[in-house]
């Protein structure tokens, strides 16, 4: 979300739901209600939810689920998955093995 | 929930510091709003760090606070904060592999150890019975056994929400342009979202403490300086140490989730530009990963995922800036923290809030005073 953002906002008690249970982010095993629950603790966008549960800082870095948990943080602010910014994308893009990345130039 | 732009305290930045003092104002049931000029909750150095909950290596003037946090506030702080922040004090290793940086350790200890910090010399065989994954080459190490390592994100956000479940105020996307003095007193914050108003202004902004201090005629020497970092995949545990070296090619731990996470540089930090985004460059990650498997050959095949990089506010002399403004009553700094500020986060915070609640400070603070930089001649 750009812009002024008031974390006061009143998004009312958590409301358990059937599904959550189901699990968004594969590689760190993060579930749909964990997800819900950190957005009732706050974290109001997809930055402050990675670093508060991991989704999608293991090996797929979020290609998998990086727009399911947008989706998700979007309904429970009930606001639209457009108004949330998409993580952060870094290097390496594949996972690299460390002698291979510390490598300057072949044959070193 | 208030519905006014005014409280007791204003804080301008929510980072680990800035959030753990919002967390103690409002135990102490004094009012707080934070202002953050990004989208994003403690998304500078809070965020951008190795880390590290070290006392080891501090200079004299920060030990201190260093020594009080780790025997007083950080074994609690995930009982205090309710979730876990990863604390792990299972000691920090300075690696040696030469005489010289062997010398290099030996003062460092002796530093340390004038400090009142149990710190010592282990040799090679103890070091790698401490951790066994070392290379060959390590032929002695720095060991403080207290010193240990915690998840910085998760320190900051876990103060950040316990100090809004415990009413502070958080407001993301503001930014702060000027302190205003009325009848000589520091009061009014001006954003670019209208005015906030409190009795004291808490400036815990990272460098740009700098720029919004100047509209009040106070220049703390301070500079933006780059710092990198790869993570690797989740590896099973191998140890629990913070490490180091001697000639500080690279620092780092493995985290509780079983990734590594390793700062290192490449030697041209000084010559970045030095304002935005903070990006990591191509030449880095590749110089960290030789780095560390020139001390830990086992994580050659071992994956990084990712790298990223961030903004130390680097004071002229390494230490923070803590403390009142004479001569802007109500106002408080804390900043400059110069790359060591996480480990010393919750005794900061507890200390910026001590001073806005008018109470004598836990510890004394007047190295860290604004006022202490003086021309050379």
């Amino acid at each position: 979300m750009s812009g002024v953002c008031d974390r006061a906002r009143d998004l009312g008690v958590f409301q358990s739901a059937s599904d959550d249970g189901r699990i968004i982010c594969r590689c760190e095993e993060i579930t749909k209600g964990e997800i819900r629950r950190a957005v009732h603790d706050g974290m109001f966008n997809l930055h402050e939810v990675r670093r508060f549960l991991r989704c999608g800082m293991g090996l797929c870095q979020g290609q998998t689920c990086g727009k399911l948990v947008r989706a998700i943080i979007a309904r429970e602010l009930n606001i639209s998955a457009a108004e949330l910014d998409d993580a952060t994308a870094r290097a390496p893009m594949r996972p690299l093995e460390m002698e291979i990345f510390g490598r300057e130039a072949p044959g070193i | 929930m208030m519905n006014t732009n005014t409280a007791d305290v204003i804080i301008i930045g929510a980072g680990a510091i800035g959030s753990a003092a919002a967390y103690y104002l409002t135990k102490k049931g004094i009012s707080v709003i934070v202002l953050e000029k990004s989208d994003y909750i403690g998304n500078g150095g809070s965020s951008r760090n190795g880390g590290g909950v070290r006392q080891s290596g501090r200079d004299p003037r920060e030990l201190p606070l260093a020594m009080y946090g780790v025997r007083n506030l950080w074994p609690s702080l995930s009982d205090e904060l309710g979730m876990d922040v990863e604390y792990c004090q299972e000691g920090n290793l300075r690696l040696g592999k030469t005489e010289e940086h062997l010398k290099i350790l030996r003062g460092l200890t002796a530093s340390c150890n004038a400090g009142g910090l149990d710190m010592r010399m282990v040799d090679a065989k103890e070091a790698r019975e401490i951790c066994p994954y070392l290379s060959d080459e390590v032929v002695g190490a720095g060991w403080c056994p207290t010193d240990g390592h915690a998840n910085p994100m998760l320190v900051t956000l876990a103060y950040y929400r316990a100090a809004r479940r415990n009413g502070a105020r958080f407001i993301t996307g503001v930014r702060a342009l000027e302190i205003r003095k009325v009848r000589g007193r520091a009061r009014e914050v001006v954003t670019d979202n209208g005015v906030y108003e409190g009795d004291t202004i808490m400036l815990i902004a990272g460098y740009d403490s700098r720029v919004i201090a100047q509209g009040l005629g106070f220049d703390i020497p301070m500079s933006p300086f780059l710092m990198e970092v790869v993570v690797t995949e989740d590896a099973p545990p191998m140890f629990r140490q913070m490490l180091g070296t001697a000639m500080a090619d690279f620092y780092g731990h493995q985290s509780a989730h079983g990734s590594f996470v390793f700062g290192g540089s490449s030697g041209y930090e000084a010559y970045c530009a030095s304002e935005g985004t903070p990006t990591s460059r191509s030449i880095t990650a590749s110089s960290v990963c030789r780095a560390v498997l020139g001390y830990f050959p086992a994580l050659s095949r071992t994956k990084i995922v990712r790298t990223w990089a961030g903004w130390i506010d680097e004071c002229a002399d390494h230490v923070p800036v803590i403390g009142r403004a004479d001569e802007a009553p109500g106002l408080v700094f804390g900043c400059a923290f110069s790359g060591h500020g996480f480990g010393i986060s919750p005794v900061v915070g507890t200390l910026l809030a001590e001073l806005a609640a008018g109470e004598a400070t836990t510890l004394d603070i007047s190295a860290f005073d604004y006022d202490r930089f003086k021309a050379k001649i």
